[in-house]
């Protein structure tokens, strides 16, 4: 009886916490009047990592600077500046960090390279591996001695079988 | 033969080696592209006289701190008694950039842990504080001389790196 009270009131303060939550909730940021606007800031957003919550595109985050900065890029696409000019907006900011796609330099060729390079390493090694593995396998030339013997086994083990198929 | 033992261990160690460095790092802390550039330019009101404006040109021709900070930021409020400390020794002045913040909370916070700041420059839509890369607070710059960004550091400043780092640089830097 007790365990139930304490269940049902748990439960009603759930409730209550989440009408509360509902009814505080922001309302959804107003979308920039232009819908070619919009589209264009969600092109160039989901490319961008959200730097306070970095498993997040900036598209996507809801974070506060997420926010901030969602606004900054329609800024300046109403400024009339091309993706790349956004781009490098962000990245003199934040650095290349921002991007999900680093450009190709010095700095990022292992990031780029690397697992081509481990790829084509365990292809070589395969090939290594294979090739020497065959050469192992021995030579099958037998000594006249040693074919005698094997056609006197298999005689032996012909004979033996008859005798077992009289059993 | 023995190649068949040595190599994978050897694989291993270089495995646990990366997973060492990689665990000791910070992955919030994100090296900013700003180190070795010049302060980028703004003018904002100060935030205990909102009629007189702050700009960094003013402060070319010595070393400086700049400090972002926001009443709302609980790391903040840890830090600030190190840069009250800061603010003792007196090694450069410590400029505030009071960040996406409400006038009077912040004006309470420094009355109450006192006022380490020359003055603060006030950031109420945080446009500024994007200028400068921000995105955790208090985020900590040391500028130079010629008004160049030389050091940056995201999170709250310790005695530690203040005595390791940021002191150091200031002497170099005069």
């Amino acid at each position: 009886m007790i365990l139930r009270k304490l269940i049902l009131s748990i439960f009603t303060s759930i409730a209550i916490a989440c009408a509360i939550n509902v009814a505080l909730a922001k309302d959804a940021t107003p979308l920039a009047d232009d819908p070619v606007t919009e589209q264009r800031l969600i092109v160039i957003s989901e490319e961008m990592r959200c730097l306070v919550c970095q498993n997040e595109s900036l598209a996507g985050s809801r974070s506060d600077l997420a926010n901030d900065l969602r606004r900054e890029i329609r800024i300046l696409i109403n400024e009339g500046k091309t993706d790349e000019q956004i781009r490098d907006f962000m990245v003199s900011r934040y650095g290349d960090f921002v991007l999900y796609r680093p450009p190709v330099k010095p700095i990022t060729w292992l990031l780029w390279i690397g697992p081509f390079v481990i790829l084509l390493a365990g292809i070589i090694g395969l090939m290594v591996y294979l090739r020497r593995r065959n050469q192992r396998v021995p030579s099958t030339t037998l000594s006249p001695e040693e074919n005698r013997r094997i056609d006197a086994l298999l005689r032996d083990a012909k004979s033996s079988s008859t005798e077992n198929a009289h059993d | 033969m023995k190649a068949k033992f040595v190599i994978p261990l050897l694989l291993f160690v270089i495995l646990v080696g990366f997973l060492a460095v990689g665990l000791n790092r910070d992955p919030q802390e994100i090296p900013s592209p700003l180190i070795g550039k010049q302060a980028p330019a703004f003018e904002l009101p100060q935030l205990a006289d909102p009629q007189k404006t702050f700009s960094p040109e003013s402060m070319k021709g010595q070393p400086w701190i700049l400090n972002v900070w926001a009443s709302w930021c609980v790391a903040c409020r840890e830090e600030h008694p190190v840069l009250v400390e800061l603010g003792k020794l007196g090694v450069a002045p410590i400029i505030g950039l009071d960040y996406k913040d409400k006038r009077e909370d912040a004006l309470t916070m420094l009355a109450r842990q006192g006022n380490p700041y020359l003055f603060s420059a006030f950031d109420a839509n945080g446009r500024v504080g994007i200028d400068y890369g921000v995105y955790g607070v208090p985020e900590t710059y040391v500028i130079d001389k010629a008004g160049v960004i030389r050091f940056k550091h995201i999170g709250p400043i310790t005695m530690e790196l203040l005595n390791k780092k940021i002191i150091p640089l200031l002497g170099e830097l005069k």
